[in-house]
C-alpha cells in the first residue's frame, strides 16, 4: 500500500525554525517548492476515486485515514503533458487556506518526485517575470536560484483555489460534451 | 468536614448546594425526591441532611418524618428548603421534627453558615 | 466565599424549560370545573421549583412573574378556587410569556416587557377577582417578632435564660452549638442550672434536663440574639434582656405553634401518604419519568464516541474479507495434509472463528451506540396537543388529535430538525384539510374532524404519518395551479399520485386566500427540502372528499447509511437505499423515445424517464443497447425514475464521509464513504442526478 510521512506539526515553535523553508519537488524537467510549513505528508501514489464531471486537473478523492482529501493534477493544472504514474509518484498533502477566507482544506497534488528542502529568504525570492498565458501568476510566489537550479517557488493557497471549479460549473464548460 | 445529603428535584439547585458545600470540606451526596433520600439515608450515614419542601414521589415534611423514623437519625441536623418564609411552612417542618430552615434563594454564605450553625 | 453562579445557569434554564413543557402539557390536560388535584399539584410543583431556581440564580423578573402564576395555582389546588376556562387560558399563555423570559435570560438578549407586565397584570385581576384571597405580595422575610432591639450603641450585653423543653434534643439542636453561634456575635459566659436533672434509673437519656443562664457581652442587637434561637422558640423558655436595665422579657413569639409534640416518641411512623398516585393516562401522553436512572451527557461525547464507532465499523469490514480468506486458507492447508499442517489450520481457522466474532461484537456496539442518540419522538408530539387547541379555536373548526408510536425513537438532531416541518404540515392539515363543522355535517361526516399522527419504524427507517379526515386534495385545482406556474404542462400524463404531490414544487399555493396560518406558497417545498437535508423524503396520498396523509420517511441516524453498491464505468458507488424502489433488468421492448433525445421505460402503468448514469458522469460509452442492463428505480420528488448502472453489487452499512470538508460540494453526490478494501466510494444523491440529466438533456435538444 502507500507510506506516508508526516513533516511536520504546525506548532508556533517550529514555525520560527521553519521559516522561509520549502519543500521543493520535480515535474518534468522542472523544480517547483512550496512552503514546509504547509506540508503535511508525503505519501506513495495510491489509486484515487474519480469524481464525476470535475475537471481534468482534479484527480479524484483519497481516503487519509478516515478523511476524504481530493487530489490535484499539477500536469494539468500547468498544462504539462501528462504521464503514467507508478510505485515512485509522489502525492504531497498540503493544508491549504482558502482565498477569500474560506476554511482551511487538505489537499494532496500529485508530483514526479519530492527533492529537497531548501532555505530561500525574503531576498532570494524573486519576481516572476510575466510568462504569458503558460502559467497563470497568481500561482507564483516567485523564483529562487538554489545550488545552480531554478526552483519556481508556488502559492498553494491561489494554485488549489477551488474558485477554479466554481467558475467553470457556472459556465457550464465543466461538463463534458457528450 | 461532614457527610451531608442534598435532597432536591432541582438539578440546577442540587449542584449550586452541591458545589457551595464541597467547596467547604464537605462530602456531598446528592437526591433528587423523598423516596431517593430515604434509601440512600439508609445505607450511608450523614451528619446533616439539607432538604427541599416541594418534591415529587415523597416531599420534605414526609421525608423528615420518616428520616426521624431511623434510629441512626433521631438527633442528626434535619435543614428544610423553602421558598415561603411563611410560618406555615416552617412549623410543617418542625412540627415533622425538623432541626431548622433555610428561605430560599440564599447565598452560598448564607448556606455555609447555617450548616456550620448545626454541626457546632 | 463567592460562587461564579452562572456555572449553574445551564442546568437550570435546562430543567426549567422542561417545567414549562410539563407546566402546558397538564394545563391542556386539566379539566374545567373541578380540576384534578394532582394535576394542579404537579402544575404547582413545577412553577414552584422554577421561582426558587430563578430567585437562587439572580433572574428576579423570572422568579417575580412565576410567583403571581404559583399563587394562582396554590388557590386551585387547595380548593379556595375553581379551575375556570379563563384561568387556564390564562396560564397557558403565561406560560408561554416565561418561555420567552427564559430565552431571553439564556440567550442575554431583551424581553418585551410590556407583554410580561400585560399578562402579569392579567393574572393578578384574576387573584383578585375571582374568588380566592387576594395574592401576598412576594413573600418578605418573616415579620413574626415584635421589633424589640434596642439601640445597639448604648447596650453593654444581654441577659439570656435559656431553658429548653426535654424534647429539644429531638430536633436535632444542640445548646452546645447554638452557644458557639453566640460565641461568635460576643463574648459568652454560660452558668448551668441542674435542677430538674433527674437520676439515672429515670427519665429519658434522650430527654434534656438542663438549663442555662447565659450571659453576652458585645455589640450584638437583640435581633442577633434572638436569632441563634430562632428554630427552637418552640422548644424551649426564653427570655433576653439587656444587662443595662432596659426593656423586659422578649415576648413570646406570635406564631402560631403546632403542639409541641411530647418525648421520644414523637416520630410517629406516618405512612408514606404523600405520595401522589400517578394518575393513569388513557390517551397517548408523554409521562416525565423520573431522573433518577438518568445522567446528561454533553452531546459533543457523544457524537464523538459514535465517529469512533464508525470508524470501528470500516476497519471491522476490512478485517471481514480477510476473515474469508483465512478460512479459506486453512481449508486449503488442512487439505494438504500432515500433522503440522493441520495444526496450522486449526490456528487459522480459530483466527477465523475471532474475526467472526468481532464482527458480532461490532455489530452490537454500533447498534448500542447509536441507540444512545435516540430519543422517542413524543418530544416533537408533545408539541402537538397545544398547536392543535390552539390552531382549532382560532380557525373555529373541531379537531380531535389522536396520536399514536410516540415512543417510536429518533436520533436527536433529526428530531430537533423535524419538528418544524412537522408543524407545518399540521397546521396545513388544520388550515386547508379538515372543513368547518357545518361544511362537515353537510358532508355527513363527524363534526368534529380527527387527526392522526402516527410514527413506527421500517426497515432501517422511521416513518411519520400526519392523515386527516378533511376534504382531501382538490386535485383539478392543484394541476391547473402547476400548469399556470409552468411546473407541467397540459399534456403531461401525470397520475393521480404526482398531481397531488405537486403541492411540494416549490412557489406552489393554491389558498384562495393566503391565510397567516399557512399560506404563502412558500410552505411545502420548504418542508420537502428541510425533510430531504436529513436524508428523508415526504409524500402525500389523497382522496378528495376522505381526507389526506402526509407521510415522512427518515432514516434513523445521520452518520450511517444503508446502500446498495453499483459499479459505473471502473468505479463502485452507493445507493442509499431508502431512495430505491425496486431494481430490475431493463427489456428493450419497454423503452421509448421521447421529443428526440429523452428516453422513457414503461415500467407496469407509468412511464419513467431513464437516465444513464456514464452519460450523467461524462463518461464514454453511453449510446449502447440498454437490453438486459441493469436499472435501479429511485424515487425523486415522490416520482420515479430509473438509472442505468453497469453492475449491482451487495447492500452494506456505510458511514457517512463528508465530501466537502476538504473538497466541495458535488451536485450528483451527496457523500462519501471508505469500503472494507480502503477506497473511497461516493454516494449518489439522486436529486442531484436527475438534475444533471435534466440539464445536459436540454442542452441537446436545444443544440439539436
Amino acid at each position: 500500500m502507500s507510506t506516508s510521512e508526516q513533516v511536520n506539526d504546525d506548532t508556533a515553535s517550529s514555525e520560527s525554525v521553519h521559516q522561509n523553508q520549502y519543500l521543493t519537488f520535480l515535474l518534468g524537467d522542472e523544480e517547483y517548492g512550496v512552503d514546509i510549513l504547509r506540508v503535511q505528508e508525503i505519501r506513495g501514489w495510491d489509486s484515487v476515486t474519480t469524481i464525476p464531471n470535475a475537471p481534468a486537473f482534479i484527480k479524484g478523492v483519497i481516503n487519509l485515514r478516515g478523511t476524504i482529501v481530493s487530489i490535484l493534477d499539477l500536469r494539468e493544472r500547468f498544462g504539462i503533458e501528462s504521464v503514467e504514474y507508478n510505485d515512485l509518484t509522489v502525492v504531497v498533502v498540503l493544508r491549504v487556506k482558502g482565498t477569500d477566507g474560506d476554511k482551511e482544506r487538505i489537499m494532496g497534488v500529485v508530483v514526479d518526485a519530492v527533492s529537497e528542502v531548501y532555505h530561500i529568504s525574503e531576498e532570494e525570492l524573486k519576481d516572476a517575470p510575466d510568462l504569458g498565458y503558460a502559467i497563470n501568476m497568481d500561482y507564483m510566489k516567485g523564483m529562487a536560484t538554489v545550488d545552480e537550479k531554478m526552483i519556481i517557488v508556488l502559492d498553494i493557497d491561489h494554485l488549489m483555489s477551488l474558485k477554479d471549479i466554481d467558475a467553470m460549473e457556472k459556465s457550464g464548460s465543466v461538463l463534458t460534451e457528450g | 468536614m461532614a457527610r451531608i445529603l442534598v435532597v432536591d428535584d432541582s438539578a440546577s439547585m442540587r449542584q449550586m448546594v452541591t458545589f457551595t458545600l464541597k467547596g467547604d470540606g464537605h462530602d456531598v451526596v446528592e437526591a433528587g425526591d423523598g423516596v431517593e433520600a430515604l434509601a440512600c439515608a439508609k445505607v450511608d450515614t450523614f451528619q446533616v441532611v439539607i432538604t427541599d419542601v416541594n418534591m415529587p414521589n415523597m416531599d420534605g415534611i414526609t421525608l423528615t418524618r420518616e428520616l426521624r423514623g431511623l434510629p441512626n437519625y433521631r438527633f442528626i441536623p434535619i435543614l428544610t428548603l423553602t421558598t415561603e418564609a411563611s410560618t406555615e411552612k416552617k412549623m410543617a417542618g418542625k412540627a415533622a421534627g425538623a432541626t431548622g430552615w433555610l428561605v430560599k434563594p440564599f447565598n452560598p454564605d448564607q448556606l455555609l453558615a447555617t450548616v456550620k450553625k448545626v454541626l457546632g | 466565599m463567592s460562587i461564579d453562579m452562572s456555572q449553574f445557569h445551564e442546568a437550570f434554564f435546562e430543567e426549567s424549560f422542561e417545567g414549562l413543557e410539563i407546566m402546558e402539557s397538564e394545563l391542556l390536560d386539566l379539566d374545567v370545573g373541578a380540576g384534578d388535584v394532582e394535576i394542579i399539584n404537579t402544575i404547582f410543583r413545577a412553577a414552584h421549583s422554577i421561582k426558587g431556581g430563578a430567585g437562587t440564580f439572580g433572574f428576579m423578573n423570572v422568579s417575580e412573574f412565576t410567583h403571581v402564576m404559583e399563587t394562582l395555582l396554590d388557590e386551585m389546588r387547595d380548593g379556595s378556587r375553581g379551575v375556570t376556562q379563563f384561568a387556564v387560558d390564562s396560564l397557558l399563555q403565561s406560560v408561554d410569556v416565561l418561555r420567552t423570559m427564559l430565552e431571553a435570560a439564556r440567550d442575554k438578549t431583551d424581553v418585551d416587557e410590556e407583554m410580561v407586565a400585560e399578562r402579569y397584570a392579567t393574572l393578578e385581576a384574576i387573584l383578585k377577582n375571582e374568588g380566592g384571597e387576594a395574592a401576598d405580595a412576594p413573600a418578605s422575610s418573616a415579620p413574626t417578632q415584635e421589633e424589640v432591639s434596642t439601640a445597639p450603641g448604648n447596650n453593654s450585653g444581654w441577659k439570656i435564660d435559656f431553658v429548653p423543653h426535654p424534647d429539644l434534643l429531638m430536633t436535632g439542636n444542640n445548646p452546645v452549638h447554638m452557644f458557639k453561634a453566640l460565641q461568635e456575635i460576643g463574648e459568652l459566659s454560660a452558668v448551668v442550672n441542674l435542677d430538674k436533672l433527674q437520676p439515672f434509673t429515670e427519665g429519658s437519656p434522650e430527654d434534656l434536663y438542663l438549663a442555662w443562664e447565659l450571659t453576652l457581652t458585645g455589640s450584638a442587637t437583640k435581633e442577633d440574639v434572638l436569632e441563634v434561637f430562632e428554630w427552637v422558640e418552640d422548644e424551649c423558655d426564653l427570655s433576653v434582656a439587656s444587662l443595662d436595665g432596659e426593656g423586659k422579657a422578649a415576648p413570646e413569639p406570635e406564631v402560631v405553634a403546632a403542639p409541641v409534640v411530647p418525648a421520644a416518641a414523637s416520630v410517629a411512623p406516618a405512612p408514606v401518604a404523600a405520595t401522589p398516585a400517578k394518575k393513569a393516562k388513557i390517551e397517548s401522553k408523554q409521562k416525565k419519568t423520573p431522573e433518577a436512572t438518568s445522567i446528561r451527557v454533553g452531546i459533543d461525547k457523544v457524537d464523538e464516541i459514535i465517529n469512533l464507532v464508525g470508524e470501528l465499523v470500516i476497519t471491522q469490514s476490512m478485517l471481514d474479507q480477510a476473515g474469508d480468506d483465512l478460512e479459506a486458507l486453512a481449508d486449503s492447508v488442512s487439505s494438504d495434509g500432515g500433522e503440522t499442517q493441520k495444526a496450522n489450520a486449526e490456528i487459522l481457522l480459530r483466527l477465523s472463528k475471532g474475526l467472526a466474532q468481532l464482527e458480532r461484537n461490532t455489530r452490537e456496539l454500533q447498534e448500542g451506540v447509536m441507540r444512545i442518540r435516540m430519543l422517542p419522538i413524543s418530544f416533537v408530539f408533545s408539541r402537538m396537543p397545544r398547536l392543535v387547541h390552539d390552531l382549532s379555536s382560532k380557525l373555529s373548526k373541531k379537531i380531535e388529535l389522536v396520536v399514536s408510536g410516540e415512543e417510536t425513537e429518533l436520533d436527536k438532531t433529526v428530531m430537533e430538525n423535524i419538528g418544524d416541518p412537522m408543524v407545518h404540515l399540521v397546521r396545513n392539515a388544520l388550515d386547508h384539510g379538515v372543513e368547518t363543522p357545518d361544511i362537515r355535517v353537510a358532508a355527513g361526516k363527524p363534526e368534529t374532524g380527527t387527526l392522526n399522527l402516527n410514527a413506527f419504524h421500517q426497515g432501517g427507517n422511521i416513518i411519520i404519518e400526519i392523515k386527516d379526515d378533511g376534504a382531501g386534495i382538490n386535485k383539478a385545482k392543484v394541476l391547473a395551479k402547476a400548469v399556470e406556474k409552468g411546473l407541467v404542462s397540459e399534456d403531461d400524463n401525470l397520475s393521480d399520485h404526482e398531481i397531488n404531490n405537486l403541492i411540494f414544487a416549490p412557489g406552489f399555493s393554491t389558498a384562495d386566500v393566503v391565510s397567516d396560518v399557512s399560506g404563502r406558497g412558500v410552505g411545502m417545498d420548504v418542508v420537502k427540502t428541510s425533510i430531504a437535508k436529513l436524508g428523508g423524503t415526504v409524500s402525500v396520498s389523497s382522496e378528495e372528499g376522505k381526507g389526506s396523509t402526509f407521510t415522512i420517511r427518515l432514516p434513523l441516524t445521520l452518520a450511517i447509511l444503508d446502500g446498495q453498491l453499483v459499479t459505473v464505468g471502473s468505479e463502485s458507488y452507493v445507493i442509499p437505499l431508502i431512495a430505491i424502489i425496486e431494481s430490475l433488468q431493463v427489456d428493450r421492448k419497454r423503452i421509448n423515445q421521447v421529443a428526440g433525445k429523452a428516453e422513457v421505460y414503461k415500467l407496469r402503468e407509468h412511464y419513467i424517464p431513464i437516465i444513464r448514469s456514464r452519460e450523467v458522469f461524462g463518461l464514454e460509452d453511453d449510446t449502447r443497447d440498454l437490453h438486459d442492463s441493469l436499472m435501479v428505480v429511485v424515487e425523486v420528488e415522490g416520482a420515479p425514475a430509473g438509472i442505468i448502472v453497469d453492475d449491482l453489487q451487495g447492500q452494506q452499512q456505510v458511514v457517512i464521509k463528508s465530501l466537502e470538508t476538504n473538497y466541495r460540494k458535488v451536485e450528483t453526490m451527496s457523500g462519501a464513504t471508505i469500503l472494507g478494501d480502503g477506497t473511497v466510494a461516493l454516494i449518489w444523491d439522486v436529486n442531484g442526478m436527475v438534475n444533471v440529466h435534466k440539464r445536459k438533456l436540454n442542452r441537446n435538444t436545444t443544440r439539436a
